[in-house]
């Protein structure tokens, strides 16, 4: 299974192409991971994930400036219905729109804004950073086998912006920070995660065997 | 529910690690990136690496020891040490680091901690705090009481008050804080408590409280005392006085939201 990561000059995509092949290895399927900043690459693979760190604005431009790769993802994820899975900003350019510093277009796949997290409580800190529970609202071949809720498997979170989904069904797990933030979206072929599979230990290399196994 | 963050600390000199204490004394605990996988099975919530003498000595070792821990650890790793310049930052996350930390390249030019959080987001910019204190009571009470910042491992005063240089790192874009007690680092006596939190109060991102862990009730202080959003502790792991494990049930017993997946 040809995996292609998309590489848009956001961050390290070393550590999580080789979380990718931990998974895979530990779940017995066969992959060839591909850091790859190739529209080509992107329309062959099997499987297809945007990463992304930093601000959404930057990140858009970024993808924006690589030739060709916008169409690519197009193409790959709407119309050939490449199973997708967006991590952190990755994730959050799935949305309409980012509001974060300056209105930036997102990917449009799924309808909401990325804006800032606002805690009901003030005294709780900005970002959210580190490790958080989910709670899922409804249940995703992502999840499988993953124990969740309270007392379940913590995922890693690192962000101050959040996508608010406009479609409340699209939200398949959200976290507690001081109210409840979308932490996985979904949506046909296409999942995304705020947290950070790849530096999630135990539920982040078991939700990304699912990823691999997930035939939407 | 958020949990609260212990977080081992590895200094890093060529290669291998070492304890300093009050940043003189080194021994030599191993090879970093096994000490990484060690902490990462035991349920370490993030790892920190720093590189003591990054200044002098070829970095290229460190770059080396952090693509290799990124690459058996899936965990978040933060790297610090003579970091000075966007290249630095750039050559540290593209080995693998999550987050870098910047010190005494902050201290000289505010404008960088801008530059770097603007290039690379907020998410991945610390600003690790050396601060002695300077004025003030005791320990329990911190009205009154001031710390000054020093660089160059607690040997040069800055003349900058700590807390009014916290607030205006983070108004430059630090995403977090990693405030060290430079009277207290290696003596075991505890976190400077007043001072962790006199600037987790100043400031809307986490703090990492850092120097003087010398028994598991130091942790919980820093936390519930501290106001710290995550603790950070070498030498009482790494010389097995005390494990990952035990340090995160005691402070779950203690009644502090932890993980405890493993």
């Amino acid at each position: 299974m040809n995996v292609a990561i998309v590489d848009y000059g956001s961050g390290n995509l070393h550590s999580a192409a080789k979380a990718f092949e931990r998974a895979a290895r530990e779940a017995g399927i066969a992959v060839d991971v591909a850091v790859t900043s190739d529209p080509e690459a992107v329309r062959r693979a099997a499987r297809i994930v945007l990463p992304g760190v930093g601000a959404f604005a930057d990140c858009r431009r970024g993808l924006d400036a690589v030739p060709g790769m916008a169409e690519a993802l197009e193409e790959a994820v709407r119309q050939k219905a490449t199973p997708f899975l967006g991590i952190c900003v990755g994730m959050q350019l799935m949305a309409s729109r980012g509001l974060e510093y300056e209105t930036t277009p997102g990917l449009g796949w799924i309808a909401g804004d990325v804006t800032l997290i606002e805690p009901a409580d003030p005294a709780l800190k900005i970002p959210h950073m580190g490790w958080n529970t989910l709670e899922v609202l409804s249940d995703h071949p992502l999840f499988a086998g993953i124990r969740t809720g309270p007392s379940g498997l913590h995922a890693y979170f690192v962000h101050s912006y959040a996508l608010a989904a406009a479609h409340p069904t699209e939200v398949v797990a959200v976290t507690d920070y001081g109210g409840p933030v979308t932490a996985v979206v979904a949506r046909d072929n296409m999942a995304g995660t705020q947290f950070h599979p790849e530096k999630s230990q135990r539920l982040g290399l078991a939700l990304i065997a699912n990823f691999l196994r997930w035939r939407p | 529910m958020l949990k609260v963050r212990l977080i081992p600390c590895l200094d890093v000199k060529d290669g291998r690690v070492v304890k300093g204490v009050r940043f003189v004394d080194l021994r030599d605990a191993g090879d970093p990136v096994e000490c990484a996988m060690a902490y990462d099975a035991a349920g370490a919530d993030e790892l920190c690496f720093l590189d003591i003498t990054a200044s002098h000595e070829n970095r290229g070792i460190l770059l080396d020891v952090v693509r290799r821990t990124a690459e058996a650890c899936f965990m978040p790793l933060t790297v610090g040490g003579g970091v000075r310049t966007v290249d630095d930052i750039r050559n540290l996350l593209l080995a693998g680091a999550d987050k870098v930390s910047i010190n005494t390249a902050a201290v000289k030019d505010r404008a960088f901690v801008k530059q770097a959080a603007e290039k690379f987001g907020d998410q991945c910019i610390v600003v690790a705090i050396d601060a002695k204190r300077v004025s003030g009571p005791g320990e329990a009470d911190g009205e009154g009481a001031s710390w000054e910042i020093f660089t160059h491992g607690g040997r040069n005063a800055t003349g900058l008050d700590a807390i009014d240089y916290a607030r205006e790192v983070v108004e430059l874009g630090a995403g977090e804080l990693l405030v060290t007690s430079m009277d207290r680092d290696g003596t075991k006596a505890g976190y400077d408590l007043a001072l962790m939190r006199a600037i987790a109060d100043a400031v809307p991102v986490p703090v990492i409280a850092s120097g003087g862990v010398g028994t598991l009730d130091h942790l919980v202080a820093g936390v519930r005392e501290g106001h710290a959003s995550a603790v950070l502790a070498a030498s009482i792991f790494h010389f097995g006085q005390h494990t990952i494990g035990e340090a995160k049930a005691f402070m779950a017993a203690a009644g502090l939201p932890m993980r405890m997946d493993v």
